[in-house]
């Protein structure tokens, strides 16, 4: 059984909380809804607890794919079942696995209707979402990666603000066009090789043009998700009319996704294309940079304003994909990491303000450390995170992709590195508006501090936050080797020879 | 005597079906309403009893019959297996409908029998003539099922409509066949394609020809520009007869296709190639526009058919076996999901109502989380989102016509599918994010309740393994056509 398991790890880790997620389903009952919660608790801790040996059991000196698993799926179109994740991956079915136990934890009370539909929802989507990280067979992943689409659509529909169809129905319309186009290079590459293995596909020579082309076709997939300016605005959107937990998802993980994707499929699949487009994609990621940070500093609704500071650091992600060294690609990876963690804190602490007093705009509040110091407390810590403060994770990536971007331009750095004065201003303009100061009006007043759920979820979001900060070894020493492997890959044309 | 014997054999399951709509028919008159039950129950016996002939008969070669006018294949058999088993669901989702709106008759079974009848006669025709003769026997009882409720001003509307452009489109259809005949001296399929090889001096009499039977073919598919009656004929049939018309005779039209151009006029496959590459990319962009501003469920679901014709068409006109074997898996992925969509319309109404707005779907996940889960599985299979059975079907046909080369064609028709995906996601809007404006609870028998749920799980179970559906694809197809 044990060897099974050990066998098994990746199919646990993805199948573990979709099964649950079904189990609870069938608890449906409104006016028993602890059972619901409990069971869902217990889903979603069984599913991190799966996912914990991919860390103790790594081999942290390979490069390649690991806890390798898989059978013939569907032979008609020689498609695998076929798992595997390497150093950089399984940093991301962690936190993926992680957040999910928060955003079950976030919604205890607060989610009153359909609360087994809820809890259901989220469990799937994070299944689907350990499976985009781990598949090694392109129709496998592009299973997992439109499948995710469908609780998502529904967390936003049905529990979100007041305009969540518009917001639900442009992002699931916008996400479905790139992933379309993907599907059509992805059958272009299977027509090339015969097969939809991932590995097939790495070693496959390709001329420039169908380089470029599949890159692009990629690009559109991945740059909705991630996303880069200018296909961002359906996550703002997203964000604002979605509750708490598909806010806190949608950041720490679904924008993941697509910087994880580019990573895996666009640019070794097409290095040349990558190398030729990457001015066109630095550009990009500057602009996301600098004109979204910029963009962030006019909001007046707090979830928007970090909605716009996640796709101006995920440009971040993408600058540090495309300056093609190890610091900067090692530096992105760890931006993911830290970035799913604070962003996830920063959403859940206007999930708390929204809770009590039902307004996400910043002049709603005023004041509020008066009458709730402890999440005053928690809410700066992680707003220093967002700027990135040093000591804290937000600091490691943003100073690893800098260093990175001085190798390879200094200008690339100098315009990265305003972000710190910009994402420093929003965040900080945006905590003295709501927490300093007087009170604002008799909601502020009657607001009362962190109940001990709240206090629990965000402690341990702040320890993390720290921890990686301080230490961020753990996390380097795991992707180092990955990150590598990766960049050996990158360096060798597939162009074929005599062109 | 001995020739007549074999060929009666291997028409068995067809000959057996038209004695018992006969018989039925006759029994009709002599059972008092309240037993109509019996016939309900005898047109399923019926079809099992087919199935079993079908199915015992069954033989991997092929093998003529009726002096070589009819033919017994694996594509046949496959066909006429899940014909079989269409109708038969097609009677469950229906008796309960049927009963409350007084159609619930003898006639109704008998015609049904009759044009499965017809659709098997499609799919085993191996003569132009045999061909014409089943498409007219499905149209003539497809006709009078529409003006089954003979009451309803909107349903003769329709039946006239239907009869009216059928008739027309059979006329082509036929003339087209006769310029065939006239340059090849043969009404014989296999006849044709020896004559014609190697012809080249009487090239634009045949593509005359050709051009009629493919407008023929396109009217009795739906597909644009001859799709004005599809819209009109589903929205004013009772939903039971739109249920019967949306869903089985595509397999029979997939067969009749495969006959007429694959297997009689491959020679002129570069030509039919162009006209269904256009009627394929006019289909999808009709189809998926216009449903968009339906309000009507049954009119949205017949543009729904539309841009699913188109898409069959994508398999077709790849005119490889690879395509072929694709169109067919979509045809057969089509009927499953149609057979749901409408079932659940089915379910969803009655007595004195009839669920045919979009409006009556409005917050079905509070009134029944389980009928709202099974119509989401509906619409998103139809959308093409994976895991379900419509993300292989459209994968696999665009797999056949990037493999044919029409790249930039692909491009179009996924981004059509986008366009196409936002009508399904508003069924889907309505259901779980809208308040229900309807509280009577969902009143149907437990028999219908269960194998509706089954086929719309299927089309979740076949979507993660979609293996076997596909290699009865290719044995059917393969055996057939090499």
């Amino acid at each position: 059984m044990l060897a099974y398991f050990t066998q098994h790890l990746l199919s646990f880790s993805v199948w573990t909380p979709i099964l649950s997620g079904i189990a609870v389903l069938f608890t449906a009952n409104d006016h028993k809804p602890n059972v619901t919660r409990w069971l869902a608790l217990a889903g979603g801790i069984l599913a991190f607890l799966v996912a914990i040996p991919l860390y103790t059991q790594f081999n942290f000196a390979d490069g390649g794919f690991q806890f390798q698993e898989g059978f013939s799926w569907i032979p008609a179109f020689n498609i695998n079942y076929h798992l595997g994740v390497d150093g950089i991956a399984i940093p991301l079915i962690l936190l993926t696995s992680f957040t999910t136990v928060i955003v079950i934890i976030s919604a205890w009370e607060v989610i009153e209707k359909r609360v087994a539909q809820y809890m259901a929802c989220f469990l799937i989507m994070s299944g689907l979402m350990v499976g985009v990280f781990c598949a090694l067979d392109a129709i496998l992943y592009y299973v997992f990666w439109e499948a995710m689409l469908i609780p998502l659509f529904l967390a936003i529909g049905i529990w979100g603000g007041p305009n969540r169809v518009y917001a639900t129905i442009k992002f699931f319309l916008y996400t479905l066009l790139g992933s379309l186009l993907m599907l059509v290079a992805f059958i272009y590459l299977y027509l090339k090789t015969g097969s939809f293995e991932l590995m097939d596909y790495y070693r496959l020579p390709l001329p420039l043009t169908a380089q470029v082309l599949i890159f692009l076709a990629f690009f559109v997939a991945f740059a909705v998700k991630v996303p880069m300016w200018p296909v961002h605005t359906w996550l703002p959107d997203a964000h604002v009319e979605a509750p708490t937990g598909g806010s806190v998802v949608l950041a720490a993980i679904a924008l993941k996704l697509g910087g994880y994707s580019f990573l895996r499929f666009a640019m070794p699949i097409a290095p040349d294309a990558a190398h030729y487009l990457s001015g066109f994609m630095i550009t990009l990621s500057l602009i996301a940079i600098v004109y979204i940070a910029l963009v962030a500093l006019a909001q007046k609704d707090m979830k928007k304003l970090i909605a716009y500071s996640s796709i101006s650091h995920m440009g971040f992600v993408t600058l540090g994909f495309f300056i093609f060294n190890n610091l900067g690609l090692e530096g992105a990876v760890v931006q993911m990491v830290s970035h799913g963690f604070i962003s996830a804190a920063m959403f859940l602490c206007v999930g708390v303000l929204y809770d009590r007093v039902h307004s996400r705009q910043i002049e709603a509040y005023g004041g509020v450390a008066n009458t709730m110091p402890v999440f005053a407390a928690f809410a700066v810590f992680f707003a220093m995170a967002n700027s990135g403060l040093p000591a804290t994770s937000g600091f490691v990536g943003e100073f690893m992709v800098i260093l990175g971007a001085i190798q390879a331009n200094f200008w690339y750095a100098f315009l990265a590195s305003t972000t710190l004065i910009f994402g420093a201003a929003y965040t900080l303009w945006m905590i003295k508006r709501v927490f300093y100061g007087e009170i604002a009006n008799a909601n502020v007043a009657a607001l009362k501090d962190l109940n001990k759920r709240e206090f629990l979820i965000l402690a341990t979001l702040a320890l993390l936050v720290l921890a990686l900060g301080v230490y961020p070894q753990p996390l380097t020493d795991m992707t180092n080797a990955s990150v590598t492997q990766l960049l050996s890959l990158l360096a060798q044309s597939k162009l074929p020879v005599g062109l | 005597m001995e020739n007549i014997r074999y060929d009666l054999i291997t028409a068995l399951p067809e000959l057996f079906i038209v004695c018992m709509a006969m018989f039925i028919l006759l029994a009709d008159l002599f059972l008092k309403a309240s037993n109509r039950i019996y016939i309900y129950g005898l047109s399923q016996a019926t079809l099992l009893a087919a199935a079993y002939l079908t199915f015992s008969n069954h033989a991997p070669s092929v093998s003529y019959a009726f002096t070589d006018a009819f033919v017994d294949d694996a594509m046949s058999d496959v066909l006429k297996l899940m014909i079989y088993l269409g109708t038969s669901l097609i009677f469950v989702y229906s008796r309960q409908y049927l009963q409350l709106r007084n159609m619930f008759r003898g006639e109704f079974y008998a015609l049904v029998l009759f044009a499965v009848v017809g659709m098997m006669i499609m799919v085993s025709g191996q003569n132009m003539l045999t061909l014409y003769m089943g498409l007219e026997l499905l149209s003539l009882s497809l006709y009078a099922l529409v003006a089954l409720d003979r009451d309803n001003a909107r349903a003769t509307e329709a039946a006239m409509k239907y009869f009216v452009l059928g008739a027309l489109a059979s006329g082509m259809l036929l003339y087209g066949m006769s310029m065939i005949y006239g340059m090849t001296g043969s009404l014989n399929i296999a006849d044709i394609n020896h004559a014609l090889m190697g012809e080249t001096k009487n090239h634009a009499v045949l593509i005359l020809g050709l051009v009629f039977i493919v407008s023929g073919l396109a009217f009795k598919l739906g597909a644009v520009p001859f799709q004005m009656w599809v819209p009109d004929v589903y929205e004013g049939s009772p939903t039971a007869v739109t249920l019967l018309i949306s869903s089985v005779p595509k397999l029979a039209a997939f067969a009749f296709v495969i006959r007429l151009l694959v297997q009689a006029l491959p020679t002129l496959a570069v030509d039919w190639q162009q006209m269904l590459m256009i009627m394929a990319v006019l289909s999808i962009v009709i189809g998926n526009i216009t449903a968009i501003a339906q309000t009507n469920l049954k009119r949205m679901l017949a543009y729904s058919t539309i841009s699913h014709i188109g898409f069959i068409l994508y398999g077709l006109m790849s005119a490889s076996i690879n395509g072929f074997v694709y169109a067919m898996f979509y045809v057969v992925s089509y009927v499953l999901m149609t057979l749901a969509g409408f079932g659940i319309i089915l379910l969803l109404s009655r007595k004195g109502f009839e669920a045919e707005n979009l409006e009556d779907l409005k917050g079905l996940n509070q009134r029944s989380p389980w009928v709202a889960f099974l119509m989401m599985i509906v619409m998103f299979s139809m959308a093409g989102v994976p895991p379900t059975l419509g993300f292989y079907a459209k994968f696999s046909v665009l797999q056949a016509a990037l493999q044919a080369g029409y790249l930039w064609l692909v491009v179009f028709a996924v981004l059509m599918a986008v366009v196409g995906a936002f009508y399904y996601l508003r069924v889907i809007k309505l259901m779980y994010f809208d308040e229900p404006a309807d509280l009577k609870p969902i009143d149907a028998p437990l028999d219908m309740r269960i194998i509706l749920s089954v086929n719309a799980l299927a089309l979740l179970v076949i979507g993660l393994m979609p293996q076997s559906l596909m290699e009865l694809c290719i044995y059917a197809v393969t055996r057939s056509l090499s």
